[in-house]
């Protein structure tokens, strides 16, 4: 397959996919078949693409030529290929998962949900691999409303309000924002094609710089920097492989993959630094790090404090990227997949305890590590690595960004991602502790789950809590389904550690002319 | 040769196509017959603005009459795409017509209704190819006569009061244009549009030319159905019968705004209208008040079509505004959203009329999980929606996309590009409202009952519907032909201005 039916197909295979999966109603297992095969062949051909770029092709196709200069089309280059190759890995894991969950759960509509699944990806692919702002554009509101169905996917009162926040903020930002900027970029520039070193320098003033550059950061709602982030925990009533959608394959990585490469191909790394535009959007997203990680610690429902952590994680993006150097940005798309093979594993876990125990407070889980404790470890895996620490994917994330930072000599900034890392280790591991260390509580009791005994192998219990909890001591897993994919991602954590090199390789090209290795 | 007798057939055709369908008076007859004028219309139209396009603007002199003295027709590539949208839309909705209309309209009158309705379109038709300003007057009443005529028909006794009260507005605002063109006349003593622009230069400082230009604007203000003269639009397009409110809503306002440019660019002049009269200060704070006010106000609707008709006031809006900037872009951007608006305007009128025709109502009560009840018409109304919100991939986007373009060229209106992509927030809102009831209410027991007896919407309802929305979405995909159009006519308006 050449380099440019490879682009080409990557964001046409999944709505081929959408368009075959939303006939198969009538055929459950056939529609999954679909789903796993396209996802499959989704990594196959993105993983075609890899090759050729880090070895410096820059594949390009146009479909359209609507507007005159402003085709609709794709280009491979490094940044978007990372974030194509997370979203496509992630779809096989999420519906691996989804099936395994929404089977377990007993979830309507089904149909409508992996044909709206699919077309998110598509999107996600067509954002990834945007050849310019337009078709980026045009990609990032095919995401909101491809997702919309899926986050208002239970249709009660509860999930309609949730969905009209949803579309109020991210629709406000993109149209009112980012659309703008877009439309003003051209204006200026006279095109909008993803160059590398900017398109703006010497066609606006520093203020103007300034300006535009708040209109795309805080246009892309979808990367939840506050005071736009209210749509990310109120999307939370959807079920949970659209959680795992939302926080970790597609649509906050649009976001903050949005902001990334509009701050290396259309202001440039350097018009940055010399307008001294971005020091202030590096003050927000700080900002908004350190608030989120300290209401994340308030918050006991599970995946509302996991919903925090993303708005902070994702502030972690911004700001490498605001910093516009080549350390804190490599830092900042490093952290896209490093935090979504994190996040994604906490989201699988969340969603296991759930399908199994209905518990969705983080008070109601000590003492679970024994009766689930291939979910809690994958757990505590995917903590470490979204914490940060050896030998876990995150580690490296978070070094590149503290490199960035010192080496802009902004020391606050410094600071701040170092304080927000212990207070990630302060809201994510009492989880892990308590669910291993913390002996059940006598009075509540664990209530075993009625429904799917399948994922329960009774292994003996080591007794050492006392015959009365022996029922707490049994393994008692969700659907293998559902354990298969978190375990999958929490080895993956591990691997991106040892497998960083690679993504290194791949993004340095994005700044030709620069350094290496320090 | 035929063919250079196009412009007059675009109007000969039709208007005497009109008294024969009382002749022949059988209902399916007259539906056949009609039809075929319509699509006739359609193909002239075509024909004409491939020519307009390819070589210029065409005069064509009414009996060989040379202009002082005999009536010519002009068509330029702005004269063109309207007479595209009016054919185009006509014929669509009449293939929609004869299973709905039997619905609406007892069978007797069908033969008066096609009448009534190909003298409107002759008369929409009329004043977008004449180029003699007492000629857009004649044919100005022709068309709002038989509009106050159908309307009439709706089923709904109070179509007879909307009719009415349009009547009464559309009235005044016809005098009003008489008045201005008398005035117009006594200074310059020409009705021929070309030979007005030429002599208006010398007395265009004259009082008489001011109020005659004031005359004009608000008499084609009140036709347009500019914020604040909007208030006939509302209840016509609610109690019209639904293949009535789609040919009007695609149709009638874009003529007259058509006209609105046609007088201003090409008769007064920028110089008189922009410099002297500063028109923009009063147009631009309406349009943005039509804007704002409409789509506030559709928001709180509970009878869908009275929700779209409030949306077309405000879309409305767009168009002064992009007319209001006077450039080039604006005039281009104007033009881009007079079609895309015609064609999601109709098509979503169309779609309503489906809806109506099975569930006998259009009221977001009743819509309760049509999603489920009509997942195919439902999908079409979404489409239609997102057009309006300015979805990308959506013909409405590629408007958006000029009038904003439009707006930051001249950098003094960065605030209006603003307001511009902020407004589609409350078009979100009232598309929204319209959604949730579709998706996101269950049915009622006792719809789903009556859904197994009722027979589904024919396919000759179906069809104009799906292809008038999926047409927005190609157009919103590959926009070339509009914009072309649009940039062409752009050129030739304000070159002739110039």
């Amino acid at each position: 397959m050449t380099p440019e039916s490879a682009l080409t197909a990557a964001v046409f295979l999944p709505l081929l996919g959408a368009l075959v999966i939303s006939t198969l109603g009538q055929w459950p297992n056939l529609r999954e078949c679909v789903t796993l095969l396209v996802a499959g062949g989704l990594l196959a051909v993105v993983s075609t693409l890899v090759g050729p770029v880090i070895s410096g092709e820059r594949p390009e196709v146009d479909l359209i030529t609507a507007i005159e200069g402003l085709p609709i089309g794709f280009k491979a280059e490094p940044l978007g290929m990372l974030y194509a190759l997370v979203a496509s890995t992630l779809w096989i894991a999420t519906s691996v998962y989804a099936i395994g969950y929404m089977r377990g759960h007993g979830e309507s509509n089904q149909t409508r949900f992996y044909t709206c699944f699919a077309i998110a990806i598509a999107a996600a692919q067509g954002i990834a691999l945007a050849r310019n702002v337009f078709t980026l554009f045009l990609f990032y509101e095919v995401l909101t409303f491809s997702t919309y169905p899926l986050v208002t996917h239970h249709g009660d009162e509860k999930a309609r309000r949730a969905g009209r926040v949803y579309l109020g903020i991210l629709l406000t930002t993109s149209i009112g924002f980012l659309l703008l900027a877009t439309i003003w970029t051209w204006q200026l520039a006279g095109t909008l094609e993803f160059t590398p070193g900017g398109i703006l320098a010497g066609h606006a003033s520093p203020t103007l710089v300034g300006v535009l550059l708040g209109l795309f950061a805080f246009g892309s709602g979808k990367a939840a920097l506050m005071p736009l982030h209210r749509w990310l925990p109120a999307a939370m009533v959807a079920p949970t492989p659209v959680s795992a959608l939302l926080h970790a394959v597609a649509v906050v990585k649009a976001g903050v993959f949005t902001i990334t490469k509009i701050v290396v191909y259309v202001f440039g790394l350097d018009l940055l630094r010399d307008t001294g535009a971005n020091i202030w959007l590096g003050y927000v997203a700080a900002f908004t790090l350190l608030t989120a990680s300290l209401v994340a610690m308030t918050k006991d429902n599970l995946k509302e404090r996991l919903a925090y952590s993303t708005i902070s994680q994702l502030a972690y993006v911004v700001l490498g990227a605001a910093l516009a150097n080549v350390w804190s940005v490599i830092g900042a798309a490093m952290h896209v997949a490093m935090h979504a093979m994190g996040k994604i594993t906490l989201f699988f876990c969340a969603g296991a305890i759930y399908v199994k125990t209905h518990k969705t407070q983080v008070s109601q889980l000590d003492g679970l590590g024994r009766q689930m404790p291939l979910t809690m470890l994958a757990f505590g895996v995917g903590a470490v690595s979204v914490i940060g620490l050896p030998p876990l994917g995150g580690a490296w994330s978070k070094w590149f960004l503290a490199l960035g930072a010192a080496e802009s000599h902004h020391l606050v900034l410094l600071a701040a991602l170092m304080i927000s890392s212990l207070l990630n280790i302060a809201y994510l591991m009492p989880i892990a502790i308590r669910a291993f260390f913390v002996p059940v509580p006598s009075t509540a009791g664990i209530e075993p789950a009625a429904d799917g005994a399948e994922g329960g192998e009774t292994a003996a219990g080591d007794g050492a809590e006392g015959e009365t909890r022996a029922m707490a001591t049994g393994w008692q897993e969700a659907p293998w389904l559902c354990v298969l994919p978190l375990c999958a991602t929490a080895i993956g954590c591990v691997v991106l550690f040892f497998g960083a090199d690679v993504i290194y390789e791949l993004l340095l090209p994005m700044f030709p002319g620069e350094g290496a290795l320090p | 040769m035929i063919s250079q007798h196009l412009p007059i057939l675009q109007i000969v055709v039709p208007l005497l196509a009109a008294p024969l369908c009382v002749l022949l008076r059988q209902r399916h007859a007259v539906w056949a017959f009609a039809l075929g004028v319509c699509w006739a219309s359609f193909g002239v139209a075509l024909a004409l603005l491939l020519r307009v396009m390819n070589d210029g603007p065409l005069v064509y002199e009414l009996g060989g009459w040379a202009a002082p003295w005999g009536i010519v027709y002009r068509l330029d590539p702005l004269g063109g795409i309207v007479l595209l949208i009016v054919s185009g839309v006509a014929a669509l909705v009449l293939v929609f017509a004869p299973r709905v209309l039997d619905q609406e309209i007892p069978a007797d009158k069908h033969y008066l209704f096609f009448a009534a309705f190909l003298l409107c379109m002759t008369g929409l038709l009329g004043i977008t190819i004449t180029g003699d300003i007492f000629n857009v007057f004649v044919f100005l009443e022709i068309s709002s006569l038989s509009a106050y005529v159908l309307i009439s028909m709706g089923a709904d006794r109070r179509a007879l009061l909307a009719a009415y009260r349009y009547l009464v507005m559309g009235t005044i605002g016809s005098t009003f244009i008489l008045i201005g063109i008398g005035l117009a006349y006594m200074m310059t003593g020409t009705l021929n549009m070309a030979d007005l622009a030429a002599r208006l230069g010398d007395v265009h400082e004259t009082r008489t030319i001011r109020a005659a230009f004031a005359f004009l604007t608000v008499g084609v203000s009140i036709k347009l159905a500019l914020f604040p003269l909007h208030v006939w639009l509302p209840n016509a397009y609610t109690y019209a019968p639904s293949m009535v409110t789609a040919f009007l809503a695609a149709t009638a306002t874009k003529v007259s705004c058509y006209l609105l440019l046609r007088l201003v660019f090409t008769v007064f002049g920028v110089p008189l209208v922009f410099d002297e009269m500063r028109l923009a200060a009063v147009f631009m704070p309406l349009a943005l008040m039509a804007i704002f006010v409409a789509s506030t106000v559709a928001i709180f609707q509970t009878n869908v079509k009275r929700l779209l008709a409030y949306s077309s006031v405000a879309q409305i809006g767009y168009l002064v505004l992009a007319f209001g900037f006077a450039s080039q872009a604006g005039v281009t951007a104007c033009v881009i959203h007079l079609f895309n608006h015609a064609l999601m305007k109709g098509a979503l009128f169309l779609a309503l009329g489906c809806v109506a025709f099975r569930i006998g109502s259009v009221d977001l009560e009743d819509l309760r999980g049509l999603g489920r009840r009509m997942p195919w018409i439902a999908a079409l109304i979404v489409i239609g929606g997102l057009n309006l919100i300015g979805v990308p991939l959506t013909a409405g986007f590629i408007s958006k996309w000029y009038l904003v373009m439009a707006a930051l060229e001249q950098r003094e209106y960065w605030p209006v590009a603003v307001a511009m992509l902020f407004s589609s927030l409350l078009a979100v809102a009232y598309v929204w409202r319209i959604v949730e009831v579709l998706y996101m209410q269950p049915p009622r027991p006792s719809d789903l009952q009556s859904d197994q007896r009722e027979a589904p919407v024919p396919l000759s309802m179906v069809a104009p519907t799906t292809v008038m929305t999926l047409g927005t979405v190609v157009l919103g995909v590959y926009p070339t032909f509009t914009v072309q159009v649009a940039q062409r006519a752009a050129e030739f308006l304000l070159g002739v201005a110039a």
